[in-house]
């Protein structure tokens, strides 16, 4: 009876233990399938062409696979969405948590979070329907689809991460540095710049690193109203096509075990490193704040 | 003084503007989809077949489609993602393997939405060769929604009180029956918002099913699981890079978006009552 009894808990306990390690085998699955189908590209060109070629002409014969026009397009438009979102995140972060009566801050987090759960198709749908054509005629470009408005819908996608994370840090710095500052005949805004803002520092980094990998990894948004041209953008003005829009646009005509779609499978690995990179340092950071913050 | 009250009204203003323009954009957004969805939709655009290549008609196969990923989605990472929480929370200690399994899930959750949709490619479709099918698809959505499950089912387990398990425990029920009968009934409201939460996130994904469930022209609904399914985010974007009749085809686009923005918000706004209720009734 006994005997049954705990090889009924060790059955279960095993159970609940593998489940928990299913994500780190799909985040093994995801890194091995990524480069098991990646790296069969360069038995036909080697790393150097890839990397640092200029030109990406997949379906050309002889094709060409150089990657630094995506690469360039992925940064350009994030950090074009950085310049954007960061300011007015942090921002509100600060009014959030440091100003706002509780009605108001309870109305803002609410829209916050509301933005956080709108798909990024419909961020893409409202950037070719009313953004593009928008700025086309407010600044008198050629075409309304390009960097600029892909990193003003990224700015928006965002801001809801950094926001409310870059709010939690500031919310946790302790009160008796806040009054301590006050006590010393600082005014709120003195206060705001010079003990909270520096205390919350390591917890600000966190939230911009995740709204930059938010940014660098969304995918639709930037599929629809990037404007698709592969070429080094000069300009927030022009046209440029991210990583992400690359896999997206190509893989549905990609024959399956092409020197092609092989080129995908490298460039999600490049993507797939980047965010990794990015979370990781995230995780460093966070982990750096709470010890400061104790 | 002068000017140090000068400066603080200043930056307050400063901040207010930012939340101002923040706002407006919320506000423009919601404004478009709504004026310009709610003139297309009627019963006949919720429950009508397409007709004329896409240029009228309704999209009733698109919202049957989402439900039909989005469920499947669930069925898959919700006893999955619980086990793992209640591993997580409730039998695990401080070791190595718990930290690399920490770090796994966090990352996880950090993986672009497209690179799913390559693994689900090559898995999925190619590997075990369920086709571009609702299995293919539910199964990748499931991954990618996976950490939030977890991290939302942990949450809700590690808020039951330790006390409640210790007295279980003083009475002789072992660990499962603890966890079935104590932790269990007293967290399910909490990981019932995670997991509504994690629907509304599944049902508004695009990236993740380009290659492994949508598609664009079908004239029949699913009826199986192998079936190739119209979606409403896939339908958005079909609507508006493959359609050959932008006219017609853009106020459907329009109609479709506020479907399926109704469809995410109430998801959540559902999701964040039952957190409040549950916050107001569970006083310990």
């Amino acid at each position: 009876m006994k005997g049954k009894f705990f090889l009924k808990e060790k059955i279960i306990r095993n159970i609940f233990l593998l489940s928990s390690l299913t994500s780190i085998f799909f985040l093994a699955g995801i890194t091995l399938i990524l480069f098991k189908e990646g790296l069969p590209l360069f038995r036909e060109i080697n790393l150097k062409e890839f990397l640092w070629g200029k030109s990406w002409y997949p379906t050309y014969d002889p094709p060409e696979f150089g990657v630094l026009p995506l690469i360039f397009g992925s940064l350009w438009i994030t950090l074009g969405a950085l310049i954007v979102a960061v300011p007015l995140g942090v921002s509100a972060a600060i009014y959030i948590s440091e100003l706002a009566t509780p009605k108001i801050r309870n109305f803002l987090k609410l829209v916050i979070e509301m933005l956080t759960g709108i798909p990024s198709v419909i961020y893409g749908f409202l950037g070719i329907v009313v953004l593009g054509p928008w700025l086309q005629e407010l600044l008198n470009l050629p075409v309304g689809l390009c960097s600029l408005t892909a990193s003003l819908l990224l700015a928006l996608m965002a801001i809801p991460t950094i926001t409310s994370l870059s709010e939690e840090a500031l919310f946790s710095v302790s009160k008796d540095y806040k009054e301590a500052s006050c006590a010393l005949g600082a005014t709120k805004w003195e206060t705001i710049i010079k003990v909270t803002v520096p205390a919350a520092f390591s917890g600000i980094s966190t939230a911009v690193l995740l709204g930059m990998g938010r940014a660098i990894g969304e995918t639709m948004t930037v599929l629809m109203v990037a404007g698709g041209a592969a070429v080094i953008p000069r300009s927030f003005l022009q046209p440029a096509r991210p990583i992400t829009a690359t896999i997206a646009l190509e893989m549905g005509e990609a024959v399956v075990g092409s020197s092609h779609y092989h080129a995908l499978f490298s460039l999600a690995c490049i993507l797939f490193m980047v965010s990794l990179a990015l979370n990781l340092t995230a995780d460093y950071f966070l982990i750096k704040f709470r010890r400061t913050s104790q | 003084m002068k000017k140090r009250r000068y400066k603080e009204k200043l930056a307050h203003l400063f901040l207010i503007s930012m939340i101002i323009i923040i706002l407006s954009s919320v506000f423009m957004m919601f404004y478009f989809i709504i004026f310009r969805g709610i003139k297309v939709i009627n019963w006949q655009f919720l429950t009508q077949m397409p007709q004329k290549g896409m240029t009228a008609g309704g999209i009733f196969p698109a919202i049957l489609g989402t439900l039909y990923l989005t469920i499947g989605a669930i069925c898959f990472s919700l006893p999955l993602g619980t086990s793992a929480a209640i591993y997580l929370t409730e039998y695990a200690g401080q070791n190595r393997l718990i930290r690399i399994v920490r770090i796994g899930i966090n990352n996880l959750a950090g993986v672009p939405s497209v690179v799913f949709g390559l693994f689900g490619l090559a898995i999925f479709v190619k590997f075990l060769n369920f086709g571009v099918s609702i299995l293919s698809g539910s199964l990748t959505l499931g991954i990618l929604v996976l950490p939030t499950i977890i991290r939302a089912s942990e949450e809700a387990l590690s808020a039951v009180p330790q006390s409640f398990r210790e007295a279980s425990l003083a009475l002789g029920a072992t660990k499962w029956q603890t966890i079935q009968k104590v932790v269990l009934p007293n967290s399910i409201s909490g990981i019932l918002t995670g997991s509504i939460l994690s629907i509304g996130r599944a049902a508004g994904e695009t990236a993740p099913i380009l290659f492994t469930a949508a598609t664009f022209y079908t004239m029949r609904l699913p009826n199986s699981i192998f079936s190739e399914v119209q979606t409403l985010p896939y339908h958005i974007y079909a609507l508006l890079t493959e359609g050959t009749h932008p006219e017609s085809q853009v106020p459907i686009a329009y109609g479709t978006a506020l479907v399926l923005i109704l469809l995410v918000l109430g998801l959540n706004l559902i999701a964040f009552t039952l957190r409040n209720r549950f916050r107001r009734s569970k006083k310990w």
